[in-house]
């Protein structure tokens, strides 16, 4: 463990922009959890004579077209956003590592199988199924997480295989097979542990593309339903607004998303080169 | 060379097989009843039941499937609920639209990714390479309808260089002739440069946003793979036989690190294809996109469903060109096949 | 007869700058090769044999800097040439071929378009003469159906075969210099004398001179007329051939002769000489770097590194030689 934390500390001050990121999480994840008791107003909360006003001290980020407070609605929306992100990874995660590793330590047919499932989702542009799934499942929150977890498992499902595949044959699974465990036990309580440190960081550059997906889908109306906030489909809100001029609709849900989706890319690649420096491109 | 393209093919039937099985089961899984779907909100008991022996939904799932196969073979896609046409109809004459501007987005994203990644793998760690880190970073994280958002915001509404984001064309101008069904085209073709201008003026916007968004892999692995070439024993070897610098870092260095880039596109076209719905919605642009996301919000399924089938089709052909295109261009794969 | 030295090395030093600290990889190395004679670089891996080629070529990574020296080649410094005139004369009046041929060629590119582009880049000959100017070259270097083998790619031919190609790429402008870095490593025994005959007749022809940089000191001393032993980036030992396997003076070439028992086992059984190379990043580096394997180190180690003239042409760096 010391090593590791000397390395971190070494990739931090290599590259600072890690340390921005962290910061950042810290934020997001504070805005996820205390957000409702943070905000100023009611998210939900609407007021005609107060539609539309600019940012103002009042309202830091305006008002919509119902006079709801935007700053509110952005802090509220993190939990909704991070929790759907969260959530489809750990599925993803869930169904693609258990089911790589599986491949990769079996082979065989299991390996077939998963292979060929992978290579199924693959064959699609993955937003697109994404959609796909969720009409086809109906229009809930919970059919964004599936259809994301469903879209980033193959990728996980990769990683994963590959990794086990290298380590069927190490020693230290050699010795665990000898002294008597069952197959079942060694992949998990041996294989499954020496791969979570990659999986970590599959997980959280996944993390950036799953916000992003999430709000995709809900800003082409799927998902989240009005008037829950949630940025997606905050922005798509605010879009009927930019050809008139009230940018700031759009822009603070817009601006919220992007951040958030960049401080876990940085945070990925930051995690990928004090996990595993020899993936850096 | 017929080999070649004959392996290729033999790759793609697995995956088309899939793609069939995972829409047939995507038009299965709704939620309830398809058929009281199919027949729309208001239908009466008798239409459904009518509706559900018309789809075939009162079969085995096997026969079902196999119907489903047949329909598919004919062409059959279904009809819209909101307009009673035939979806692959609706569908094909949406398509040229849609083609046209991912292909322009592609042409624009490649444009900008690859001078940058290979400047920023020859000049490593000088500000090119830094700008290239930022370039590629942000442009992931920027979510595609927002950029889309921005553009038209500061282009449109305050500098006024940009067109209304609505359509493919100026609203006083008449398409030109169908020949391709690319405007671009089609207006050069007949000579008409005022559509000309107006097509580009229209495709700009979303064309950028969706470069942005895809440019980033395309970068990135320019970047890594020029880098890998760049140290090679046979750049080595270039150097060392006194070759220009211009003749080693393109002739030599760029042909080899392009290949990788070239199986890079796969994920590049998934990317565009997922961010064409988005730019569509953001820029009213009469695409299948579009056309899918106005069929979700009325819960017509037809046209989602041959969206999706439409897009997996175009995907794995788009995947099979790139891997025939990549064994033409690898002599390694050509002549082994 | 007064040899012409074809390339003279003077105290030529280079360091690197890696994340660890400074290498001194190579410090004081002077040595010269004369029209028309092989001199050979002897030494074990990270001795810096290869760095002092690649210097000499102007090729050293990024990380690489020379720190001081000169190389004296046709009237001019080659380390003191620009990028681009140090450029017009790589290929065509200096050359080098590398281990591990087939790695060292294009791979997409057809071998006979390789030998091409150096002709045409040094006026050798003009884009249309190129490709029959290209299959001389193959004919040269004994490829047999050069027409043939002047369309393949690298993959398609032997490591032997890719390693001629090489010296078609080197040779085709007829240089006053070639540098072989290790040209048989990997190729099988037959093969290997083939390819070192092969060079030693091209460059008997035209009076080339040809350093050959190798760990194997039978086939050092099989087709070299002097011999330069190097450790951990000094030169130890400079003698001819004969005299340095009658009678070598230092201790390091001494056990390095040692582990070469009769003339065909390479220096891979070096395990023999006692400790490993000393870590070149410290900063109280002895003056003979030596020293610290060395069973003859007295007091005098301490002083800086002599030369010292022990018979004709042989010059060894030790206070205490054999």
């Amino acid at each position: 463990m010391l090593p590791l934390l000397r390395h971190a500390r070494y990739v931090l001050s290599e590259n600072p922009v890690t340390g921005l990121a962290f910061g950042l999480f810290a934020l997001f994840l504070a805005a996820a959890l205390f957000g409702p008791w943070l905000a100023p107003y009611d998210p939900l909360q609407s007021n005609a004579t107060m539609a539309l006003k600019p940012p103002s001290a009042a309202h830091w980020f305006g008002t919509d077209q119902l006079g709801r407070d935007i700053f509110s609605r952005v802090l509220v929306a993190t939990r909704l956003d991070l929790t759907i992100a969260f959530a489809s990874v750990i599925l993803a995660f869930m169904l693609g590592a258990l089911s790589g590793v599986a491949a990769g330590y079996f082979g065989g047919w299991t390996d077939q199988i998963v292979g060929r499932l992978a290579d199924t989702i693959m064959a699609f542009p993955l937003f697109v199924l994404a959609m796909g799934i969720v009409a086809a499942l109906g229009n809930e929150v919970i059919n964004i997480v599936i259809a994301t977890a469903i879209i980033n498992f193959p990728l996980y499902a990769r990683v994963a295989r590959a990794e086990a595949n290298v380590r069927r044959e190490a020693g230290f699974v050699e010795a665990a097979r000898l002294s008597g465990n069952g197959e079942t036990r060694v992949l998990l309580g041996h294989i499954l542990p020496n791969i979570m440190p990659i999986m970590m960081v599959q997980m959280s550059l996944t993390m950036g593309y799953a916000i992003l997906n999430a709000a995709g889908l809900s800003f082409i109306g799927l998902g989240v339903r009005p008037p829950d906030a949630e940025w997606g489909i905050m922005v798509a809100e605010g879009a009927n607004f930019i050809q008139s001029g009230e940018w700031w609709i759009a822009l603070f849900p817009g601006a919220a998303l992007m951040l958030a989706v960049f401080c876990f890319n940085l945070l990925g690649d930051g995690l990928r080169d004090i996990i595993d420096p020899r993936m850096r491109t | 060379m017929l080999n070649l393209l004959l392996s290729r093919l033999a790759t793609a039937i697995p995956s088309i097989v899939g793609v069939v099985v995972v829409t047939f089961m995507l038009t299965r899984l709704l939620p309830g009843d398809p058929a009281a779907y199919f027949a729309g909100l208001a239908a009466s008991p008798q239409a459904i039941a009518e509706i559900r022996t018309k789809l075939g939904l009162d079969k085995s799932l096997p026969e079902q499937f196999v119907a489903y196969v047949g329909d598919l073979v004919q062409g059959n896609l279904g009809n819209s609920l909101s307009t009673g046409q035939p979806v692959v109809t609706e569908i094909a004459t949406r398509l040229p639209a849609s083609a046209e501007l991912t292909l322009f987005a592609l042409i624009v994203a490649v444009a900008i990714a690859i001078p940058l990644g290979v400047l920023a793998a020859v000049k490593q760690g000088t500000w090119v390479d830094h700008l290239c880190r930022i370039v590629t970073t942000a442009g992931v994280s920027l979510p595609v309808f927002f950029t889309g958002l921005l553009l038209a915001y500061v282009f449109y509404y305050l500098l006024q260089w940009a067109p209304a984001p609505t359509g493919r064309l100026d609203i006083f101008l008449s398409p030109p002739p169908d020949i391709t069904g690319f405007y671009l085209i089609d207006s050069m073709l007949s000579g008409n440069l005022e559509t000309f201008w107006s097509a580009l003026r229209q495709l700009a916007l979303p064309a950028i946003s969706m470069a942005i968004f895809s440019l980033a892999p395309l970068a990135r692995m320019t970047r890594g793979s020029m880098l890998a070439v760049l140290g090679s024993d046979f750049i080595r070897t270039a150097r060392a036989s006194g070759l220009s610098p211009r003749t080693v870092v393109f002739t030599y260095a760029f042909r080899n690190a392009v290949l990788p880039v070239i199986t890079t596109l796969g994920m590049v076209f998934s990317f565009l294809l997922g961010a064409n719905v988005l730019v569509e919605t953001v820029f009213a642009w009469p695409g299948i996109g579009l056309y899918a996301v106005n069929a979700l919000i009325t819960s017509d399924y037809a046209p989602v469903q041959g969206f999706v089938l439409t897009m997996a089709v175009l995907y794995v052909t788009l995947n099979l060109t790139i891997d025939f295109v990549y064994g033409l261009v690898d002599p390694r794969v050509r002549l082994e096949s | 007869m007064t040899a012409i030295p074809a390339l003279a090395v003077e105290d030529l030093s280079v360091e690197f700058r890696t994340r660890s600290g400074v290498v001194k990889v190579l410090e004081h190395v002077g040595f010269s090769v004369d029209k028309g004679e092989t001199v050979a670089l002897v030494g074990e891996s990270g001795s810096g044999k290869s760095v002092t080629a690649f210097a000499v070529m102007g090729i050293l990574d990024a990380a690489g800097k020379v720190t001081s020296g000169r190389a004296m080649f046709g009237g001019s410094d080659l380390l003191a040439l620009s990028e681009r005139d140090l450029a017009e004369q790589r290929g065509r009046e200096l050359s080098m071929i590398f281990q591990n041929p087939r790695t060292a060629l294009n791979p997409i590119r057809r071998v006979g378009r390789q030998i091409a582009d150096v002709l045409v880049r040094h006026g050798g000959a003009t884009r249309n003469d190129a490709p029959r100017a290209a299959i001389e070259m193959l004919k040269k270097v004994r490829i047999p159906d050069p027409e043939r083998r002047a369309e393949a790619y690298p993959f398609e031919l032997s490591g032997g075969m890719c390693q001629r190609i090489m010296i078609a790429i080197a040779l085709a402008c007829r240089p006053a210099l070639l540098i072989a870095d290790e040209p048989t490593t990997g190729l099988d025994v037959t093969t290997q004398a083939v390819i070192m005959d092969l060079i030693g007749e091209l460059a008997g022809e035209s009076g080339m001179a040809t350093i050959f940089i190798t760990h194997d000191l039978a086939l050092a001393a099989e087709y070299c007329d002097r011999i330069v032993v190097m450790h951990a980036g000094h030169i130890v030992e400079a003698a001819p051939g004969r005299a340095l396997f009658d009678h070598a003076r230092h201790p390091y070439s001494a056990k390095l002769l040692a582990a070469t028992p009769g003339e065909t086992v390479s220096l891979d059984a070096l395990a023999s000489i006692p400790g490993g190379l000393p870590d070149l990043r410290r900063p109280d580096l002895p003056p003979c770097r030596y020293s610290g394997r060395c069973e003859r180190r007295s007091e005098a180690c301490d002083q800086p590194l002599p030369q010292r003239t022990v018979g004709e042409h042989h010059v060894v760096a030790c206070w205490n030689p054999l």
